[in-house]
């Protein structure tokens, strides 16, 4: 687990606000409403996969309310608390990916894929429709539904977009005394 | 880009309301909207929401393009409702009186329709506040009026570097998008779907880099300036409690509560015209 | 006895990521109440020496620590930043990142409100501090409707209303106009004075810091340090200039003309400065330098018509502007901060359209065109290299230009191989961006424009936080570009010497209109302009007067020509 420092409370705000801008980037799956490919996902679980669970929880939450807020004046409650969630599960290992410390290479990915697999099926194939169901008495069928396209938009969207964010940002970060000025 | 909606500094008495008793009012509000399908009482919230947009003095053309965006949803829900469940209502409310048939398996019903329409009520009642909080409630002043109800200034400060953030990153993505175009990447909308998605691509991941160095020198920024220093802090731009915070509060608690005893009254939260037009025919 | 406040004994210091150590073997005391300069070249680890002193090395930047550190009596790896920012207050390089606060207002009451300072002093303070830098107006503003200096100003007052013990500036003057960055040293100092706190500053600005005295200058050449030794000490020597520092100007022109500096001549003030036995030495050599005029060929290139514009509705921030640029010209524009140089710059290219007004490049209006299509002749250097940069490696940051215009790989290595080698970054090609200086990354945006050669290149503020030797690299090619490829330079800067040794031509803006449009040299002796535009009287007509050549702009222009010659 990693501690919860400044630098926690910088990266849940500053993730907050990414995740609020990157909302406004998605590209809608039209036969499915309230479902979309968005790249908002694939932020948030990198940063859980850098900072650990406290801080996804708390981007899901946070992010998920304000951009809801801001973009439609109102917040869907029963998706907010899933977003939280996969924040949570997406973090637990974050201390074994090592991106910061340039080491996110096969055995990492495969991990991190994983974990996001089994994080969004939780989150929106069990939870968010049956809190749908619960809090908005909306039918069964329909939020199932949804929940089965939102799971599918989003290992996939994390699963590429993801990935590939984590391994460039590793790079960036680079190894150990790896840095040398060269002729 | 969409857009997002923001403060705007004007001088009325919801304006000058502390952030933190807004977000009470907003936050009962919108559960007592989200629990009750008492028709009634959304009826109630519908028109006093609308009462109180009206008081704040907000203007059509700032939450203009939100609301276009909100309604488009609506409809989509609305539909899909029907799609899936074309009977919900008829479960619910325990008669079924068909108003026209259209194909197959789907027939429009009363109860249907009222049901939808309780849905759609329930939307407006809270659409209206919601828009208001965000477009009366200065940032700072919200984040800093978060310590009043024992939120700890940490998490409180979290709030307040997001929303300090959002227009910076807004404006970052522009300026990404503008320095890749001035190096000749065509970002308009008329390039097809795939170098679009790579453009935005192309956007995003510098965007995202760049935060994240942001957070580093950002949390430095802070504790190099005391941040964390005492176990609590004042706050420049707090606003004290005035009477009208009491009396506001006071307010939404007492009809929150006179509204679950209203909705749950008869054991259950659809309020259901249906039964007492079954008795009266 | 003077008690020692700042202690590092055999210390080195190198990041995770790097191999070799940035900081080797420095031995440094400061003793309590000084006051302190540090130079040296760009890269050489003067930030990264600021943090060993405020505590963000080791706590937050890691890395291998040799030797030792004591800030008072604290070992910054024990106290953590949090036990050193009660007797440290910094001003940090990057102002943009440092800013915290919502408003203008929030951010200088930052630490205030760390502090649990109530609410009505705390108002009180920001308003006297703001004041103070002149940002009393501007106390809603949000900081992305700042200018550069404008948040400059901003941090300076934050840290004023600090009481640690001592306060450390990295390159305070950056972004400032040259008159506010006077006044900034005067605060500075008062500071100083008042409250006898221990001050580090760090700066390229040499001339400009000695405008009040200090008591020691520290050069810090690649990791070591080179010199500490007083002010008068240090100027007569030839330290500086063998590690491409610029010396003041008086002082360069008087070692010309082959005097001797002692450091009993006082020299490290040009008013104070003992002359007696260099004056004639002075004299003669002007006389001895023959005078060249420049021949200009005029061809109207890009030509600019009653430029309106503004970002909120009433309040206007140029307005009405018109001028023109011929072809092969260098100019400089100048004039304080958020006069709006940068807002123009931003207009010619097109990243924001004008209220009212036309631009035409070649006689042809520029308006129906995207920023694309503008980029293809005309080249911009943001400001702040932050908002440039898009890619996380060096080579692939200047190579993206490139590479959209469907250049060869390989072509596309050989011009980026040679704008890195220009920029003095090609030893760095491999490294992610994030590991260099402020300056280096600057540097890396330039090479990023440099190499797509367009028509006009604009600079916004090119050699702001460059040391000396590396501003003259970039110079002298931004130079040769003009000169063999005929390509039209604009520079935006801050920088009179600049203004005066490389353009032949600048445009003062004034609070959004164009208040002059002359030879520099022109402009510099007009009492009015520089007043009312924030600007500076080089020293070298001090050294002039005080050598009794009534001639003060031509004995500068002199001192050009000969200055450009030595360098060549
Ligand atoms: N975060 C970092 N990670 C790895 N290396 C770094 C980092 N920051 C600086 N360096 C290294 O230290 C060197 C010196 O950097 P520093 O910022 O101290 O220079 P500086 O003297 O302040 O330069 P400037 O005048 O351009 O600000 C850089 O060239 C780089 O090699
Ligand atoms: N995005 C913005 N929104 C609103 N006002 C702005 C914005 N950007 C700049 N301004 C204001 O416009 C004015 C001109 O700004 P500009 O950045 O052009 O100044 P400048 O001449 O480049 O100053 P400096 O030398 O400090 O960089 C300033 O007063 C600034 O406060
Ligand atoms: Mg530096
Ligand atoms: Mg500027």
């Amino acid at each position: 687990m990693k501690k919860f420092t400044i630098r926690s409370v910088v990266a849940i705000g500053i993730g907050t606000a990414l995740y609020i801008v990157l909302s406004l980037v998605s590209i809608p799956l039209a036969f499915i409403p309230n479902t979309a490919i968005q790249p908002r996902a694939a932020l948030l679980a990198l940063l859980a996969a850098i900072f650990g669970p406290i801080v996804g929880g708390a981007v899901g939450l946070l992010g998920h309310i304000l951009a809801d807020a801001f973009q439609y004046g109102g917040v869907w409650w029963s998706w907010v608390f899933p977003d939280a969630v996969f924040g949570i599960l997406a973090g637990i290992f974050a201390s074994k990916y090592q991106i910061e410390k340039g080491g996110f290479a096969t055995k990492q990915i495969v991990l991190f894929n994983a974990v996001q697999i089994v994080a969004n099926a939780l989150a929106w194939i069990v939870l968010a429709p049956i809190l749908d169901i619960v809090i908005y008495a909306e039918p069964a069928n329909k939020v199932f539904t949804q929940g089965a396209f939102a799971f599918l938009g989003n290992i996939i969207t994390i699963g590429i977009l993801g990935t590939l964010l984590a391994v460039a940002y590793t790079k960036v970060k680079a190894s150990s005394s790896s840095l040398d000025r060269e002729d | 880009m969409g857009r997002l909606l923001t403060y705007s500094d004007k001088n009325t008495w919801i304006h000058r309301l502390c952030g933190v008793t807004k977000m009470v009012f907003f936050i009962l509000w919108s559960i007592v909207g989200m629990i009750t399908y008492d028709t009634r009482i959304l009826l109630f919230m519908f028109v006093s929401s609308l009462l109180l947009f009206a008081m704040s003095k907000t203007e059509y053309h700032q939450v203009a393009t939100v609301l276009k965006v909100i309604l488009f949803f609506l409809l989509i829900n609305v539909v899909a409702i029907f799609f899936f469940s074309p009977y919900q209502g008829t479960k619910i409310y325990g008669t079924r009186s068909d108003l026209l048939h259209l194909a197959g398996y789907y027939t429009f019903t009363k109860e249907q329709l009222f049901y939808e329409l309780n849905i759609i009520l329930k939307y407006f009642t809270v659409i209206p506040v919601a828009l208001m909080f965000i477009v009366t409630t200065n940032p700072s002043e919200f984040a800093a009026s978060l310590s009043k109800l024992g939120v700890k200034y940490s998490i409180g400060y979290s709030i307040a570097i997001a929303l300090r953030y959002i227009p910076d990153i807004q404006k970052n993505f522009q300026e990404i998008k503008t320095a890749q175009e001035a190096r000749g990447i065509d970002m308009s909308k008329n390039v097809k779907l795939i170098p679009r998605i790579k453009n935005i691509i192309a956007i995003i991941f510098p965007l995202i880099f760049s935060s994240l160095e942001r957070i580093d020198t950002i949390s430095n920024a802070m504790e190099l300036r005391g941040f964390g220093k005492h176990k609590k802090r004042t706050w420049y731009s707090e606003r004290a409690f005035q009477l009208s915070d009491y009396i506001t509060i006071a307010f939404i608690l007492l009809f929150s509560i006179l509204a679950m005893v209203i909705t749950f009254y008869d054991g259950s939260r659809f309020y259901n015209p249906f039964i007492i037009l079954s008795f009266i025919l | 006895m003077k008690k020692e406040i700042i202690q590092f004994t055999d210390f080195t210091f190198k990041y995770r990521t790097q191999k070799r150590p940035t900081l080797k073997n420095i031995n440094l005391t400061i003793y309590e109440g000084e006051k302190v300069l540090i130079v040296g070249p760009s890269g050489s680890g003067k930030s990264t020496l600021v943090h060993c002193i405020n505590g963000l090395i080791p706590n937050s930047y890691e890395g291998e620590i040799e030797g030792s550190v004591l800030i008072g009596d604290k070992n910054p790896a024990k106290a953590g930043i949090f036990g050193i920012s009660q007797v440290v207050g910094t001003v940090m390089q990057d102002t943009d990142s440092q800013f915290i606060g919502l408003t203008v207002g929030e951010d200088i009451a930052f630490a205030m409100e760390n502090d649990c300072v109530p609410q009505d002093n705390m108002k009180d303070t920001v308003k006297k501090c703001a004041s103070l830098v002149g940002v009393d107006s501007l106390l809603e503003h949000a900081p992305s409707a700042l200018s550069g200096g404008q948040k400059q100003r901003v941090a300076i007052a934050g840290i004023m209303t600090n009481d640690a013990d001592i306060l450390l500036f990295d390159e305070p003057l950056a972004n400032l106009d040259p008159a506010t960055g006077k006044y900034a040293i005067e605060l500075i100092d008062e500071i100083h004075h008042t409250t006898n706190k221990t001050i580090v500053i760090i700066e390229h600005r040499l001339e400009d810091v000695l405008h009040r005295p200090v008591d020691r200058i520290v050069v810090i050449g690649d990791g070591t340090i080179l010199a500490d030794t007083t002010p008068d000490e240090l100027l007569s020597l030839s330290t500086l200039k063998e590690n491409g520092i610029r010396e003041p100007l008086y002082i360069a022109a008087i070692k010309y003309a082959g005097a001797i500096i002692k450091p009993n001549d006082h020299p490290s003030d040009i008013h104070s400065i003992n002359l007696q036995y260099n004056k004639d030495k002075v004299k003669s050599w002007y006389q001895s330098i023959e005078k060249t005029e420049p021949a200009m060929d005029t061809e109207e290139l890009l030509s600019i018509q009653n430029l309106t514009f503004s970002y909120e509705e009433e309040e206007p921030v140029l307005s009405d502007i018109s001028f023109s640029i011929q072809k092969g010209e260098m100019i400089s524009i100048v004039g304080r901060n958020g006069a709006g140089k940068t807002t123009l710059s931003k207009l010619i290219c097109g990243f924001i359209r004008p209220k009212a007004g036309t631009i035409t490049y070649k006689g042809v209006d520029m308006a129906g065109e995207s920023i694309a299509q503008r980029a293809e002749k005309i080249g911009l250097v943001m400001q702040n290299p932050n908002q440039m940069i898009s890619k996380p490696m060096i080579f692939d940051e200047v190579a993206l230009g490139l590479r959209t215009r469907g250049y060869e790989e390989s072509a596309v290595k050989e011009k980026v191989e040679h704008a890195l080698t220009v920029c003095g970054l090609y030893p760095f090609r491999n490294w992610p961006i994030s590991a260099l200086s402020f300056g280096q990354k600057k540097r890396v945006t330039i090479a990023s424009i440099l190499v797509l050669e367009p028509e006009i290149l604009i600079l916004d503020e090119p050699t702001a936080g460059q040391d000396f030797k590396h501003y003259t690299e970039i110079m002298k090619f931004l130079e040769g570009l003009n000169k063999e490829l005929g390509i039209t330079i604009i520079m935006i800067t801050h920088d009179m010497h600049l203004m005066l040794e490389y353009t032949n031509h600048t445009i003062v803006i004034s609070a959004g209109t164009l208040l002059a449009n002359d030879r520099p040299a022109k402009i510099l002796t007009t009492p009015k302009i520089v007043e009312e535009a924030n600007l500076k009287v080089t020293s070298l007509y001090y050294l002039a007067e005080a050598c009794q050549i009534t001639d003060t702009t031509g004995f500068a222009e002199s001192f050009i020509q000969y200055d450009r010659k030595v360098n060549q």
